[in-house]
Order: C-alpha cells, then structure tokens, then sequence
C-alpha cells in the first residue's frame, strides 16, 4: 500500500541551524499518528513542510506516492487546525465551513449543504450562523475541524490543536477527535507536546528532540522499551540510572531506566522480596496525587529516584528525611542505548 | 495629596469628572463650540444692500449655494477630485502598506515609517510650491519624461480636455498628483496599522484551504483591510475637500469649495455662504462614512 505521507531524509535548515535534520518516515493511510517533542524539537517545522507552508532545505516529501516538495499549500490535498483555530473573523460559522468549497467554486447552495452536513458531524449546527468572536475555545475548535474535514483531504495535519483549552475540555476532545478519526478514516497527524495525549489517542508515536527523531514506535513500545533516556524520561516519567547507582544495583556502568509505578516503597530495613533489586535513601518530597502518590526519594548513592505509591500500600511513615527502601523486580529494568 | 487620592478613592464619579473636564473644556468650547457657530452662521444671510449679516434664522444662504449653477459645478469638481486622489492614493497605498506590515525586516520597516512621514515634517507650502516647478513646462519632470521618450505620452495627457492643458503645473492632471502626494502617508499608516493586525495564520489558513494568492487577497486581506481602508480614505476625501491651497497654487483656474470659503470670508465678505460652503464636507463625509458602515467596512473592527 501507498503511505499516505512520507519524508525521505528531510532537513530544515535555519542559517546554521538544523530545525530538523535528516528525518525520514511514513504514515500508512488512515493512520493516527502523532509527532511528539518538546517546543523547539523539530515537530511543528515537520507539520509545516507537510502542509507546505515552508520548503525543506534537503530531502523529499511524498503524499500518496506523489512528490510535493515544489507544490504550494493550496494545490496539496492536506489541511491544517491550527493551534490558534485561524478562523476567518469576518465570516460566520458556516461561511469558515464553506470557504475550501467556495474557493473551488462549488456553488452558493451546495457549499450551504456541504458545511451543514459537517458542522453536524461536530455537533455544531446550531451555531452555524454565529461569528467565531461568539464561540468557546472548544467550540472554535470544533469549527476549525470542520473548516479542514469538508475538503475531505487525504491527510488532516492538527497543530497542537487541544493546547488552549482546560484540562476536562481537552479530554473529552481526545476522544472526540479519535472517535472523529474513524468516522472518516483520514489520516491524522497529530503535533503535541503532551505525552499523554499522544499515548492516549495515536497508533504510532515519533519522539522529537533537537530536530532528530529519536524513536518511532506503537505507544506501548515507547513506554515499555524507550531506547534512548530522553524517551524514557519524556514519555514514561521514567527513572534513568546511570554511573555509581547503576554500578551499585546492577554490578555494571551500563544505564537504564525503570518507571515509577515499577518502584516500590517499604519501610527502611525491611525485608526485600526474594529476587528483587533495592537500595535506600531519604523521602525528600511526596506528591499526593489521590489513587498514587509520588515519592522523590534522595538514594545514599547520590541521585533521586522517583516511586509511585498506590493509596491502598501499607501505611508507612511519611514525614520528609524519613529513611525509606525502594525495591524493584529484575524485569522492570529496560537497558537505554545512550543517557 | 494622600488626602485627596483618600477622598478619591471609591468615588468613582469624581475621579471620572476630574479626569474629563480639561479635556472636554477643550473639545467642547474649541471643536464642537466653533463648528456650531459656523454651522449657526451658514443660517444666517447676507444684506444685498448694506453687505452686513442678518442674523435671523435662513436657509436663503442654502438656497443661494444650490441655485447657482456655478457653486454647483463647484462642489460636483471638488467631489470629483476627492474621490479620483481617493482611490488613487488606495490603488498606490496598498502594496507599500502590505509590504510594510508583512514583509519587511524590522530595519527596513523604520526606514519605510521614516520615508513616508518625512515629507510631513516639511512645510507644506514649501512642497506644494516645489511641486509647481517640478511640474512646471519646462521642469524636471518633462525632462525626465523625455529622458525616457515618453514626451508624446504626456503631451497626448495634455491634450485631454478637461483634465488636460497647457502644462501640468496648469491642469487638473498635475492638481491630482500633488493631492495624491500630500495625502498619501494618511492612507499609508492606517492602512498599515490594519494589515498588520491580520495573524499570519488566517493567509495560511486561506492558502492550505485552497485558496490561490488572489482568492486570498480578495477574501482574506481586504475584508480585514477595509477598516484601515476606510479610516485612510476619510483623510485623503477630507483633506481634499477642504484643501484650497494646491487648487489656487496648481493647475487650471477652476474654483473649488476650499478656495470658496477662502474667498467669501475674506475679500466677498460673504460670512453666511463661505459658512455655507464648510458644511458642504461635512454633509458628505457623513454620507460616505455611513455608506461604508453599510457596506460593512467597520464590521471586522
């Protein structure tokens, strides 16, 4: 199968600088997928170059098998939410909706139609003769959607689209939107810097750093085996050991990273379960989270290591300097290629 | 002074009068209080006999504006040249504008700012005098025209009628570029100030919907643009209007409202019709302001 989208040893370059460099991929049709970084990774200038607002200094960029690296925006088949909606403040709802239409040249009626079926599709008909100054952040977000799925385009580009909104809102739009993604089957892609929305609604997640890709991989893998220690600290909030603690647990200089839900938490002296790793240490911070806790605890080796508590664990003592022990399976530790 | 922001405090009515009263001494007494008296005075009129003002309440003054066919021609010339330098000084405006607000470096941009206010920081007497000789027959403009062998493209100007005449400095054609020089940075900055005001994001959102670079210019960028648009051409329609200086320095030896009142306040004495003729303006800048409303030049404010 054609992939819906592919970059073949695509650079950018700013002056000296490398806003990305040398990233190659694809998306296979009808894929959810996300590009996850921190700002200044690299993700949203990939965004750009898909949608063509920008050029790539090196490298190839393919949709649907065609190659788009001279083409401009308007003649690629992709369109872009915006992460500020740039909805049209001179337009209503419905005349945003209608504007792909309009700008082919479907007719007045038609395009009238068109915008209606998908403000319905976002459950926004009733505001369809509002002008976007009347929305909500959600609902403007809703429209900005609709404005880019009426062209039915072969790859829908979303650009940090839930970053404006508050936390209950962005939730239930996650999984509006994926529910949304397969209504149409279009291909999705996703920029965020929030790992769990990436997690949660993608089916193949790119990790950006210093524009390099450092891992592309299904959600679960990336939590389970990051590769690198940036993926392990960015996606999973993971713990990564390294030098004298490393040597101290495990007998070898080689890093690795265990995960906080992964770490238990015993009273200091107390006996370690048969075959388990442990060290000890000194709580220096806890976070009461409800269902977890987190706890930050200063090991005698030097570095801190974060644990997550469950609220049903047996009681302990909780005052910050107290002596504590943290116990680990041999399993949960992933080895990282790099630190 | 603790005492009195004390007392102040909480009384918000107060504050609110202190803060206003100089200014509004001002505007009250100073624009809006001579204009009624001018408005007052275009309701009075003239002795035939004795040439002293009546001040009972006519429209004789009106009626005198609008039967002669002179003052008529007067006004419908005056018009005219307003809306030509009008859309003229929009058509050159814009592209220095949108170049100004969306593609210059921030060092290009200041030059830009400076190079479109500097003119204003001449006399304005000076320029329009300057623009007589740059105009003149036998001037550096001809000459540059003729450098280029464009002569016979002038003289075919030239002998247009009506707009057309024995040189520049003595047409309508030469009256209009002057206007559309002296007016130009009042279409310039606020036409800038809008186009500045359109986000990147709405030309990118145009351009990824399908929109070719026009389409966006039409449905994007003007709508947004038309508030700048609108406030410019207010200036360019007014000043023109009321200018009657580059009428009586520059070109033919048509009468315009300007010129007018200059004359029938001073040397005709006519207080009543030059008071008349000031309203003139006034009454269609109201009508032009409210036919933009109605077009919905303000609606992306």
């Amino acid at each position: 199968m054609t992939p819906a989208i592919e970059l073949a040893g695509v650079s950018r370059l700013f002056g000296p600088v490398h806003a990305l460099d040398d990233v190659s991929l694809s998306v296979a049709p009808g894929e959810f997928f996300a590009l996850l970084g921190p700002s200044g990774s690299g993700k949203t200038t990939c965004l750009r170059l898909i949608a063509g607002f920008d050029r790539p200094t090196h490298g190839k960029i393919l949709l649907d098998g065609e190659d788009v690296t001279a083409i401009p925006p308007f003649d690629r088949s992709v369109n872009t939410v915006f992460q500020d909606y740039a909805l049209f403040p001179h337009m209503s709802v419905a005349e945003n909706v209608a504007y792909g239409p309009k700008v082919r040249g479907v007719a007045e009626p038609e395009r009238k139609r068109l915008a209606l079926e998908v403000l319905e599709l976002v459950r926004l008909a009733k505001l369809a003769d509002r002008s976007p100054a009347q929305l909500s952040g959600g609902q403007k977000q809703r429209v900005a959607l609709a404005r880019a799925l009426i062209n039915k385009p072969k790859v829908l580009l979303l650009d940090e689209p839930l970053g404006a909104l508050d936390l209950r809102l962005r939730e239930e739009m996650q999984i509006e939107l994926k529910a949304i993604q397969q209504q149409v089957g279009i291909t999705f892609v996703y920029v965020t810097h929030d790992q769990g929305e990436a997690l949660s609604m993608a089916d193949r997640v790119a990790v950006f750093r210093d524009g390099r890709m450092e891992q592309l991989d299904s959600p679960r893998e990336l939590y389970v085996h990051p590769r690198t220690a940036f993926v392990a600290r960015f996606v999973g909030s993971a713990n990564v050991v390294d030098g004298e603690l490393a040597k101290h647990i495990t007998g070898a200089a080689r890093a690795f990273a265990i995960r906080a839900e992964a770490i238990e938490v015993i009273a200091a002296g107390a006996p370690v379960p048969a075959g388990a790793l442990s060290c000890e240490g000194v709580l220096e911070d806890l976070h009461y989270h409800g269902a977890t806790s987190r706890w930050h605890v200063r090991t005698d080796a030097g570095p801190i290591l974060a644990a997550v508590r469950p609220e049903g664990a047996a009681p302990i003592a909780t005052a910050r300097g107290c002596r504590v022990r943290l116990a680990w399976s041999r399993e949960s530790l992933v080895p990282l290629a790099d630190t | 002074m603790r005492a009195i922001a004390k007392f102040l405090y909480g009384r918000r009515g107060y504050y609110l009068a202190l803060l206003l009263l100089p200014p509004l001494l001002w505007l009250g007494t100073v624009y809006l209080g001579s204009l009624l008296a001018l408005l007052m005075q275009s309701f009075y009129a003239i002795d035939e006999f004795t040439a002293r003002i009546v001040p009972k309440l006519t429209l004789e003054t009106y009626r005198q504006l609008v039967i002669h066919p002179a003052n008529v021609d007067i006004i419908l010339r005056t018009l005219a040249m307003a809306a030509a330098v009008t859309v003229t000084a929009a058509i050159v405006a814009f592209p220095i504008a949108n170049y100004m607000a969306r593609y210059a470096s921030p060092r290009m941009k200041a030059f830009f700012y400076v190079g479109v206010m500097l003119p204003m920081w001449t006399s304005y007497l000076v320029k329009v005098y300057a623009w007589r000789l740059v105009l003149a027959k036998q001037g550096i403009l001809s000459w540059f025209l003729d450098q280029l062998g464009l002569l016979p493209a002038l003289d075919a100007a030239l002998a247009t009628p009506v707009i057309g005449g024995p040189s520049l400095a003595s047409s309508y054609l030469g009256m209009f570029i002057v206007f559309v020089y002296m007016w130009l940075p009042f279409m310039i900055l606020p036409l800038t100030a809008a186009l500045e005001r359109v986000p990147q994001s709405l030309l990118q959102a145009s351009a990824d919907l399908g929109a070719r670079p026009g389409q966006t210019f039409r449905n994007v960028i003007l709508p947004l643009a038309l508030p700048g648009l609108a406030a410019g051409s207010v200036f360019t329609f007014s000043l023109t209007l009321g200018d009657y200086i580059i009428p009586s320095v520059v070109g033919a030896p048509g009468y315009f409202i300007g010129m007018m009142v200059y004359q029938q306040q001073g040397t005709a004495g006519n207080l009543p019709l030059a008071a008349a003729f000031s309203v003139v303006p006034i009454i269609l800048i109201a009508i032009y302001l409210s036919l933009a409303k109605r077009l919905g030049a303000f609606n992306a404010l």
